[in-house]
């Protein structure tokens, strides 16, 4: 993951509580084997609608999502994240997200910026009424800022170093092979296994 | 001091804190499926890691292989994952039930059914439902993809301590309201983040008088209020249900289990983030009108009027009116099946309901069992007969209809009655309403056309 100090952009606008990961990236796309094309196929479903919000020039270009609470919810699919990330979005700002989504967000460079539902309307009403409203998500200080508008959010330090130092997770945890190691041999003989056939 | 169930698990599974409130936790068992996998072994080829630990893995294929006898019906895209995941596990030594093996079923039906998923362990697996393992006294969750391909390299995870709700559910469930039905009402009261961030141990006499299978439908459907697990303390109902399992512990590593998995219970003065008290005997069979798993009313009940724009939204997308009784939706398509209930109990009770009976004309009715060995067992009691011969489509096993990812799908502006667990918009097919209820009542529904009370059935 690359390192990054700072995500700033326009945002575009989706206030609706609950939207489920199925909405986000449709089941039907789950076959696929690779990471990559799942950009254009974000809210397949809904984009059907021509008056849906990404459809609209305004959010054409747009690097943030504000939205509405427990986003995310439902499905542990990661192809949602890549779907987010392959439209160009590199945050999500809502009062609440789904947990696995959270995780997946956080391996993935999409951050995700958890705020009172009052600064999410607060900066859903500048972003309409202002369309090309530039606003920056400071991971370094943990707050995001816009015109009028500035708010920090919680953030646990290990996914700030993430986004910060671009770091291997799975490399990291290697490093710790001897305490893994050390674990397994006092683990009890009566553990789930597969023999080998 | 007192100790909760889940903290006792979890702490005796700390590799190593790595910052406050989240542990390097070790992983017993990890379960995997074809569709959020291959990336993962994508990235481990990539980086030159092998699977630290292949003996504490298991593959299926359940959410995509067509469930039919027709085999023509898989798409090419099925097909390659199906192939990849086979020649993934094949390469990393991992033991895979690829469609058409004797124990290939729905990844949440074969853990359990093996004897793989124990008290006291810890388990993992690419997939929301994977709370279900939690009706054992397992600490089981969902993960994504880099965290599937985290565990396959280090065999641990990096995840936060979660935060701890108790529900007690006391009482007698009625007659004619089952496991799903708890859970539903549960949901209902609830909300579908109220569980958010936490593991949720379920406890009171409803509970301790579930079977495996109904605590397994209860803790299943946790992720549906946001929960990241669901957990039942073990007791002789899971002793027993565990013992003689093909990879369950024998003679004196049996011992030596149960004499640690009798320590696994919560305390006398214990303390939780938050306590849910529930008094099952005033439960009722429900059935969702809505788009997500909390909008549901007793089967008895109307549409709501709308509290929402979510809920106004649902509506229009469920194209019901408020005040319409709910006995009064007609439906097009029954499915019986899923990680949610999709076993033996689950068949029986709802061939019951069925026997010598037919479905209702112009409703297409399926019932797909968990695993082949929940469709085996079905057939030697004469399950597959009853039916069949009600007009019911009986299939091979996998996930099918709850998400249609194979060819079982609803169609545009289909209605189905449902025993899975997500009715979110375009889930079971693009367009296609779903509304969840238990087997019985799914079963019901499909005799009679629309909804029915089952209570009301002879």
């Amino acid at each position: 993951m690359t390192p990054r100090k700072t995500l700033s952009g326009r945002a575009a606008v989706l206030l609706q509580g609950d939207i489920d990961t199925d909405a986000i990236l449709p089941k039907q796309f789950l076959r696929r084997i690779d990471r990559e094309g799942f950009g254009e196929l974000l809210f397949f479903e809904w984009r059907k609608d021509p008056a849906f919000v990404l459809n609209q020039p305004a959010a054409q270009g747009a690097r943030i999502l504000i939205t509405g609470a427990n986003f995310g919810c439902g499905s542990s699919r990661e192809h949602a994240v890549w779907a987010l990330r392959g439209c160009g979005f590199e945050a999500v700002i809502a009062p609440s997200f789904g947990d696995i989504f959270a995780s997946n967000a956080s391996k993935n460079g999409l951050m995700l910026v958890a705020v009172p539902d009052a600064t999410v309307q607060a900066l859903a009403r500048r972003v309409e009424a202002n369309p090309a409203l530039e606003i920056t998500v400071d991971v370094e200080r943990c707050e995001v800022r816009a015109e009028g508008v500035s708010e920090k959010f919680a953030l646990p330090n290990r996914v700030r170093r993430l986004f910060l130092e671009g770091l291997d997770e799975i490399g990291l945890t290697l490093a710790d092979d001897a305490l893994i190691t050390a674990y397994e041999q006092r683990r009890p003989g009566w553990m789930p296994s597969i023999p080998k056939r | 001091m007192a100790e909760t169930l889940a903290s006792k698990i979890w702490k005796s599974h700390v590799v190593t804190e790595v910052e406050e409130g989240v542990d390097l936790l070790y992983i017993d068992m990890h379960l995997l499926n074809e569709v959020s996998c291959p990336q993962a072994f994508t990235g481990l080829d990539e980086k030159g890691r092998k699977v630290r630990r292949p003996r504490q893995s298991l593959g299926t294929i359940d959410h995509n292989n067509p469930t039919s006898l027709r085999t023509e019906e898989a798409d090419p895209l099925s097909i390659v994952q199906a192939g990849t995941m086979v020649d993934n596990c094949r390469k990393q030594d991992i033991a895979c039930y690829p469609a058409g093996h004797a124990l290939q079923g729905i990844v949440h039906v074969i853990g359990p059914e093996q004897g793989l998923t124990l008290p006291g362990t810890t388990i993992v697996c690419g997939d929301s439902h994977t709370s279900t393992h939690g009706a054992f006294g397992t600490i089981a969750f969902g993960i994504g993809t880099s965290e599937v391909e985290h565990v396959l390299a280090t065999q641990c995870l990096i995840s936060r301590r979660p935060r701890q709700i108790r529900v007690t559910m006391d009482g007698t469930l009625p007659p004619g309201v089952t496991a799903k039905d708890a859970i539903l009402g549960l949901i209902q009261q609830n909300g579908v983040a109220a569980g958010a961030g936490s593991v949720v141990e379920y406890a009171g006499s409803t509970i301790r008088a579930m079977s495996m299978e109904a605590r397994m439908t209860v803790c299943n459907m946790s992720i549906e209020w946001g929960a990241r697990m669901g957990l039942i303390a073990p007791d002789d109902t899971t002793l027993e249900y565990v013992k003689g399992r093909p990879y369950a512990p024998k003679g004196a590593a049996w011992d030596e289990a149960v004499a640690a998995w009798r320590q696994l219970r919560t305390d006398d003065g214990a303390t939780f983030d938050e306590e849910i008290f529930v008094d099952a005997t005033r439960l009722e069979p429900y059935v969702t009108w809505g788009t997500n798993p909390a909008q549901s009313v007793p089967v008895t009940g109307r549409v709501p009027e709308p509290a929402n724009p979510e809920a106004e939204r649902a509506l229009r997308y469920m194209d019901l009116t408020p005040g319409t009784a709910m006995q009064d939706i007609e439906i097009d398509r029954v499915f019986i099946g899923s990680c949610t209930n999709s076993r033996l109990e689950d068949l029986i009770a709802a061939a019951r309901i069925v026997e010598g009976r037919r479905v209702s004309p112009g409703v297409r009715a399926l019932v797909v069992p968990g695993s082949m060995a929940v469709k085996a067992a079905a057939e030697r009691i004469g399950l597959d007969k009853i039916f069949e011969a009600a007009g019911f489509e009986w299939r091979l096993s996998g996930c099918s209809m709850c998400m249609g990812l194979n060819p079982d799908s609803l169609g545009t502006n289909e209605r189905c009655a449902s025993t899975s667990n997500r009715n979110f918009e375009n889930r079971q097919g693009p367009g296609g309403r779903t509304h969840l209820v238990s087997p019985i009542m799914a079963a019901a529904a499909a005799l009679h056309g629309h909804f029915v009370d089952v209570r009301t059935l002879a």
